[in-house]
């Protein structure tokens, strides 16, 4: 019986991890809030994350973006928008400006350099 | 009082009435702790944690204007290293914490000490050391229980993760077998504390370890930073005063004496000096400036005095925009990492399934105790895996290699462009101004029988002639002319005939400058000229023909010296395995001198401007993997094209904008240095690359223990965390290697 149920346990917990994981947490289904114009928030760097991690801003337009880090591990140090071959140095306990060329309408991820702290720009 | 400062610039405060307004506006403003206003140098320097728009709005309801002044970089890198030096002491308290607690414990267990749960003594004294356990996992472990959280809340899953389930499970386990024992088999009623605790110790250690060598890796900024001065000597209302970078703007009036940096850019009015620009050209010999010249911020004043204009100030300079272009480049991604980028994002959920997964293997198949192996198991998956390294593989190096171009004067654009150069294996080369100084002299000057004159005479009118051409030719023989003090004659119906040469009236007398097609169209007899031209054209010369008033007077040669280095430069390219192409505009004869003299085997004379960028196509048509080196204005679409443009053109703003690689010393050993450099740093981030997949494709399957068949015991959590500690140390330390990269030239 024991054995049964740690085998259950054992592949419910995987099943939980992939949809956790990989199929509510790709959609952005999940997100509770939902995405967030990018130039009225700051964006924090906190514990693993960016808050908010989801953002959007028009098509067509240049736009600065504003992270606050308060992360001093070496983690946060950097963001980066490979697509839009923008990154960018974070102080720690400050607002760091990072400028954005204009783009077309898409996803573009960004993230720190190890790809541990994710965060999606839409541009609509 | 408080360590926050800032400082304000004041508009309209002029006196001590003014100061007494201005700091009692302030006193009454939420925050603000002290405020003191400096009249002399009109700024305001507010302590406290009062915002700056709150400060702004107290001085100007008083009356008057402010602005907060710009933090400098060099005091932004100020502050952050004391907050890295800070993250840097904490690591280590509580790595000493936590180890200060796992060591005796760990000890304990393999001197023999009980570390089983079988009797209520035990059960007390194990749920003390399991409550300990807890507060270091608490005070030296929280933030990746935090981080952890945080991130499943946001479907995320980081190394935070791993470290929070691999010691929180062992710690949850072991509280489990002192409080309810019973619950579990006799043989599985094992402690796993010293585990957790020495995991959390090491983790911190690891961390501690890496961002000192990260530290590392950013010497290279540092090096541009130290080029400027903190402060300015700014002449305003006659007055002379230091002045905080910050505070210089546009239009001020700067003087430097000898000794000092140079500290914004600008235009000298007043004074002359030998200025020392090795640190942004790469010239090595200091450079003579006087009024009109320019000056860069960063370059080194000699020996005058020099009063000169600010013209660019804080990040709009040309060294603010290198370090930026550096610190750019030195964040961005290279291709290679693509692979290693895609496998990061779904590394961790991954690792948690087979860790999961491992567990139900040994749970079910595994030897006696089969619980204490499931969880040994699971414990050292989760805890081995390391996504730093892999994370970290690739942007390390490129920092590093980045900034070790920067110090040899190579400016690479992005990490693109960076991993492109160690592929090429033709470059095409355009030779003015790249091969050759781009300055032409005149280098003969030859008078036929039927003109009746020296050649002075024949030099003195086409110097006349040429006064209105903007022909880079023109040039040398006007310098030629004012080198013999020759006076210029008038000249009138001067024009310019695209692809044949020049034409007009000196001193009433009709002058023909060209080549051959000039002489044939005005029907002018050339003679024996053209094989005297064609002998100067092998020399590696320019020669043209002269005609006054239809009579052919002479031929002029001028050639443009060919760079000191280019031959060993060259030799050097063609070392690394580079097929080199020399692009030209001149003829056939010429072209092929020079490349005889430069050791270049294949030559494309005779060419349009457009015609660079039609064969740099070609040459990629064929296969071939180019890179261009020209100066970055006049080869723009040709840079472009290739895979890799090399604009030689002593840091211009505009190649600094467009090019892939920028060279600040007008060297073509410069690409040589970039290619060595790239090839370097490309080999750094495979062995980086190879290193950290090897290390998880080994340690994962280890640490699930598939070695037990054969040694009969399972990985222990606690060298798990050692190994996954020291794994991102020792990638940062394989790319701190590159540091000591020296070109082959210099070396």
């Amino acid at each position: 019986m024991l054995t049964l149920i740690v085998n259950l346990a054992g592949l419910l917990l995987i099943a939980a991890i992939v949809w956790w994981f990989w199929l509510t947490g790709r959609t952005g289904d999940a997100a509770a809030a939902g995405p967030v114009p990018a130039t009225s928030v700051e964006i924090l760097v906190k514990d693993g994350v960016y808050d908010p991690d989801h953002i959007t801003l028009p098509a067509g337009s240049a736009a600065t973006l504003q992270f606050r880090r308060e992360d001093p591990s070496p983690c946060a140090e950097y963001v980066l928008f490979p697509d839009l071959e923008v990154s960018a140095q974070l102080a720690v306990h400050e607002v760091t400006e990072v400028q954005l060329p204009a783009a077309g309408p898409g996803k573009y991820p960004f993230t720190c350099q190890m790809q541990m702290y994710r965060g999606l720009l839409e541009i609509k | 009082m408080s360590e926050a400062k800032q400082t304000f610039l004041l508009e309209g405060a002029s006196c001590a009435g003014c100061v007494r307004k201005i700091e009692g506006a302030l006193a009454a403003v939420a925050g603000v702790e002290d405020a003191r206003v400096n009249l002399a140098d009109k700024t305001l320097i507010v302590h406290g944690e009062a915002s700056p728009e709150a400060c702004v709005a107290a001085v100007e309801n008083a009356g008057y204007g402010a602005q907060p002044v710009r933090v400098s970089e060099r005091e932004r890198r100020e502050q952050q290293r004391a907050e890295e030096h800070r993250h840097y002491r904490d690591l280590l308290k509580r790595c000493a914490i936590a180890l200060g607690l796992g060591i005796p414990l760990m000890a304990w267990g393999l001197l023999g000490g009980e570390m089983m749960v079988s009797s209520p003594g035990q059960q007390l004294a194990w749920g003390v050391v399991g409550l300990l356990t807890l507060a270091v996992l608490i005070y030296c472990g929280g933030h990746f229980f935090t981080g952890a959280w945080r991130a499943f809340l946001h479907h995320n899953a980081n190394m935070d993760t791993l470290v929070a389930l691999g010691t929180g499970t062992a710690w949850a386990f072991s509280m489990l077998v002192v409080i309810a024992p019973q619950l579990l088999p006799e043989a599985a009623r094992h402690v796993y504390f010293e585990a957790s605790a020495m995991i959390i110790g090491l983790i911190n250690l690891g961390q501690a370890l890496e961002l000192r060598a990260r530290g590392r890796t950013s010497a290279a900024v540092e090096k541009l930073l130290d080029l400027q001065d903190p402060t300015a000597r700014v002449v305003r209302d006659g007055q002379e005063q230091d002045l905080p970078l910050e505070q210089v703007v546009v239009g001020d009036l700067v003087r430097v004496r000898p000794g000092e940096k140079i500290p914004v850019d600008g235009t000298v009015e007043d004074g002359s000096s030998l200025v020392d620009e090795s640190m942004l050209s790469g010239e090595p010999l200091p450079v003579k400036k006087a009024e009109g010249d320019f000056l860069s911020a960063g370059t080194l004043n000699k020996n005058g005095t020099l009063l000169f204009r600010a013209e660019k100030v804080g990040a709009e300079t040309r060294l603010a925009q290198i370090i930026e272009m550096v610190k750019n480049a030195q964040s961005s991604r290279v291709p290679i990492a693509r692979l290693a980028d895609k496998i990061s994002s779904i590394f961790v959920p991954t690792v948690m399934i087979i860790a999961v997964l491992a567990a139900l293997v040994w749970f079910n198949f595994g030897p006696d105790p089969r619980t204490a192996h499931t969880l040994v198991v699971l414990t050292s998956v989760l805890i081995i895996a390391c996504p730093c390294a892999l994370g970290l593989a690739t942007p390390m190096s490129v920092m590093v290699g980045v900034g070790k171009g920067a110090e040899y004067g190579v400016l690479i654009r992005n990490g693109k462009a960076l991993q492109q150069a160690s592929g090429l294996d033709t470059l095409v080369v355009d030779k003015t101004g790249t091969l050759t100084e781009g300055a032409p002299r005149l280098t003969s000057i030859e008078t036929d029988a039927a003109f009746a004159g020296s050649e002075k005479d024949l030099l003195q009118l086409l110097a006349s002639l040429e006064q209105g051409s903007e022909h880079p030719l023109a040039e040398a023989v006007l310098s030629a002319a004012r080198e013999q003090d020759l006076t210029l004659l008038e000249t009138r119906d001067f024009e310019a005939i695209t692809a044949h040469g020049v034409s007009g009236v000196v001193n009433g007398r009709k002058l023909l400058l060209g080549n051959r097609k000039l002489m044939a169209r005005e029907s002018i007899d050339i003679g024996e000229w053209q094989a005297r031209v064609r002998e100067l054209g092998e020399k590696g010369s320019t020669a043209m023909y002269a005609a006054v008033d239809n009579k052919m007077a002479g031929v002029i040669a001028v050639a443009d010296p060919l760079r000191e280095d280019a031959a060993s430069a060259i030799a050097r390219l063609q070392k690394l395995g580079l097929q080199i192409h020399m692009l030209t505009g001149d003829n056939e004869g010429t072209a092929n001198a020079v490349a005889r003299q430069l050791g270049i085997d294949s030559v494309h004379a005779e060419l349009q401007p457009e015609d660079k960028e039609r064969i740099v196509g070609e040459l990629q048509d064929g296969g071939a993997h180019v890179g261009m080196a020209g100066d970055g204005i006049n080869d723009a679409p040709a840079l472009a094209r290739a895979e890799v443009g090399f604009a030689i053109g002593a840091g211009t703003d505009v190649a600094i904008e467009t090019a892939d690689v920028t060279l600040m010393r007008s060297s073509l050993q410069g690409v040589a240095d970039a290619i060595e450099l790239s090839r370097g740093t490309l080999r750094n981030i495979k062995q980086n690359l190879f290193g950290a997949f090897i290390y998880n494709v080994l340690g994962i399957p280890i640490a699930a223990g598939v070695l037990y068949p054969f040694t009969g015991a399972l990985l222990s959590p606690v060298i798990a965390g050692a190994a996954m500690a020291f794994s991102s140390v020792t990638v940062v330390s394989n790319a701190n290697r590159l540091r000591w990269f020296k070109p082959e030239e210099t070396a």
